[in-house]
């Protein structure tokens, strides 16, 4: 059938790579019409692109390539996807990464198209010829469901949400689109500095998050749940507090402010369990909490709890976990 | 220079939040109302950047009468004066409505620098700022830790997922600041005091010249279709460590089939 709409989904790549995000946003997209990438980046990223995008279900590719673009803040990509919807006709939707950079482009492009948004989704679905997004709020507490009544649906979508693949395609047509980007609304980079990757599963996705906080105590302390973690194959996460006492970097905080995990285990080390942690973890499968204070707010979300000195329980934990490993 | 700050009163993230059941907008009934800490951090920058380039800072929010509590705690910040957007024809409105009013009030002041929050704790949607510099004709840096000012641009660092990045941009600009920029100042006594006499300027849809047509939760670009509450999580199993803690918890995930 040709007359199903096309799912234009913004294309997130570093170094000739796909994103995860980007195949798990091609999967939405298969699941309510024919998947498009859009690719914004130098000259030759498309191609070097398009088999792995054709993995991953991309029927189309729109390759919107310039040089310099990858020092222009954003701007190429919003008249990217704005050329790519008027080049699409009438998509049902428009998806982006529900990153800080994916909400700004969707934003701009909310305005440009005169279109509603919805932001953050961890679902998207068709239904009775609309396109519906489910949306986790106040940390997992409502679960609501919204369609975009005016324009096309401009979505974006939280990682690790959506489950599955799309059908691999072979040999997408790929469509050049002549874009140009205004530099007085243009921020320009003139440095980035990127963040270490560590060895570590990624936070958000990870099946085992061990989060520390504030009683963990210093930063060299730390290496007390980094050696939990890595029993587990786990990520390490910490808290707000832990973040600003400088005992962890910033990208690790988990909770309303920082990374929402829901990990199949979650396990908090001297962390009190204030209601803005508690919004970035508890709906994790399960919940180890050990805190010294038997009236902390953690133990109400935690499977297992134990009320003691992490610097006993932690360790001892790892090793028996070690043991039963070998 | 002068700068526009955007402030959004929101339930307090330390109470528990609620949605009304039925057509799924905030309660706001439920829990206090507070500034969010991350408007409260935008504040804080425009007063350093007023202190040290001269000019005035206008806070703006968009929101019911008792927003204006959110408008006098930025007076007694040190703001210098307030715009409260308010009317009842406003209720339930989305971001691309509350964008178009917030826009309105924005474009007369004509600012060198517009501040924001770089994502609120109830709408969360992080795309004010961006709406607003797509409204306003002007480029948007996002999640800044830390501004300065050059002649007629800014230099900003941004930190995102990922990363972060040096980036420049010509004023007149949109800023959302990240929450790791620093800590807001507390209002003092003198400055609640003098928050009292401070103007506040209250502009209604009428006065922004908004078509009443497209106002409100029945015209919103998005429509609630359904919602639902997710039953509270209940404490497990609570024990004291005896010197032994760390070994229960061994036994109770190869329990769970967890290790
Ligand atoms: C708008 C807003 C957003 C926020 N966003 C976030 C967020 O994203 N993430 C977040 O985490 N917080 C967030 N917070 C902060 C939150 O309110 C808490 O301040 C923070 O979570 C506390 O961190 P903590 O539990 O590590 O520290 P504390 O509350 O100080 O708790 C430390 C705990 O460690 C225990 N302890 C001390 N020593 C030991 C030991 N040796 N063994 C065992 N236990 C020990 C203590 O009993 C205590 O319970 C936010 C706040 C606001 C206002
Ligand atoms: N109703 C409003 N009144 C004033 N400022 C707002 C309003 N809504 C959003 N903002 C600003 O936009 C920022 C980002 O909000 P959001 O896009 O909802 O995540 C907030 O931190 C505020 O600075």
């Amino acid at each position: 059938m040709s007359d199903i709409a096309e799912v234009i989904v913004l294309v997130e790549h570093a170094d000739g790579k796909l994103k995860k995000l980007t195949t798990e946003l091609l999967a939405a997209a298969a699941a309510i019409g024919s998947p498009s990438a859009v690719v914004v980046g130098e000259l030759g990223s498309a191609a070097a692109l398009s088999d792995q995008l054709a993995e991953a279900g991309a029927a189309k590719i729109y390759a919107a390539e310039s040089a310099g673009s990858a020092n222009q803040l954003l701007t190429p990509q919003v008249a990217a996807l704005a050329a790519a919807a008027a080049a699409a006709g009438s998509p049902a939707a428009i998806l982006l990464a529900a990153t800080f950079d994916g909400r700004e482009i969707a934003g701009r492009l909310a305005i440009r198209l005169d279109s509603g948004l919805l932001a953050d989704a961890v679902a998207i679905a068709e239904r009775d010829g609309r396109v519906v997004a489910t949306q986790s709020v106040f940390g997992g507490a409502y679960t609501t469901e919204y369609v975009v009544t005016h324009g096309i649906p401009v979505i974006s979508v939280r990682g690790n949400a959506i489950e599955g693949a799309a059908p691999a395609v072979s040999g997408p047509a790929v469509v050049a689109l002549q874009v140009s980007v205004d530099p007085a609304i243009t921020p320009t980079v003139t440095e980035w500095l990127p963040e270490a990757v560590g060895d570590r599963p990624e936070l958000g996705g990870a099946k085992v998050v061990v989060s520390g906080g504030r009683g963990v105590g210093s930063a060299d302390n730390f290496h007390v749940v980094e050696e939990l973690a890595d029993v587990l194959g786990g990520a390490v996460g910490a808290s707000r507090a832990a973040v600003d006492s400088g005992y962890y970097p910033h990208q690790f905080q988990v909770g309303q402010t920082g990374t929402t995990v829901s990990p199949q285990l979650y396990i908090a080390l001297g962390i009190s369990g204030a209601i803005q942690h508690r919004a970035g973890m508890q709906t994790s499968k399960t919940i180890i909490a050990v805190n010294k204070d038997a009236d902390a707010p953690i133990f109400e979300v935690a499977d297992f709890g134990v009320v003691g000195d992490l610097f006993a329980v932690a360790p001892q934990l790892a090793a028996a976990a070690k043991a039963r490993k070998n | 220079m002068d700068i526009a700050v955007l402030v959004k009163q929101v339930p307090d993230t330390y109470s528990e939040r609620k949605l009304k059941e039925g057509d799924w907008t905030l309660d706001r009934e439920a829990a206090d109302a507070v500034i969010d800490e991350i408007d409260s951090k935008g504040v804080e920058l425009a007063l350093q950047l007023t202190d040290s380039h001269g000019g005035q800072v206008t806070v703006v929010t968009m929101g019911p009468a008792r927003a204006t509590e959110t408008l006098r705690k930025a007076l007694a910040m040190g703001a210098h004066k307030a715009v409260h957007i308010t009317d009842e024809a406003f209720a339930g409105s989305d971001a691309m409505q509350t964008s178009a009013a917030l826009a309105a009030a924005l474009r007369p002041l004509g600012v060198d620098l517009i501040i924001t929050g770089n994502e609120s704790t109830d709408g969360r949607t992080a795309s004010m700022p961006a709406m607003l510099a797509e409204r306003l004709g002007l480029p948007a840096v996002t999640s800044v830790v830390s501004v300065e000012i050059e002649g007629a641009s800014l230099r900003a660092e941004r930190v995102v997922e990922g990363g972060a990045a040096k980036v420049s941009a010509p004023l007149p600009a949109v800023i959302s600041v990240n929450e790791k920029i620093g800590e807001p100042r507390y209002p003092n006594f003198k400055g609640i005091m003098a928050a009292k006499s401070k103007p506040v300027s209250t502009l209604s849809a009428a006065d922004l010249g908004l078509d009443p047509a497209g106002l409100g939760l029945a015209n919103a670009y998005c429509q609630v279709v359904a919602g639902a509450e997710r039953p509270h999580k209940s404490a497990g199993e609570k024990i004291s460590d005896d010197g032994s803690g760390g070994n229960l918890v061994a036994q109770y995930l190869v329990a769970q089939r967890l290790i």
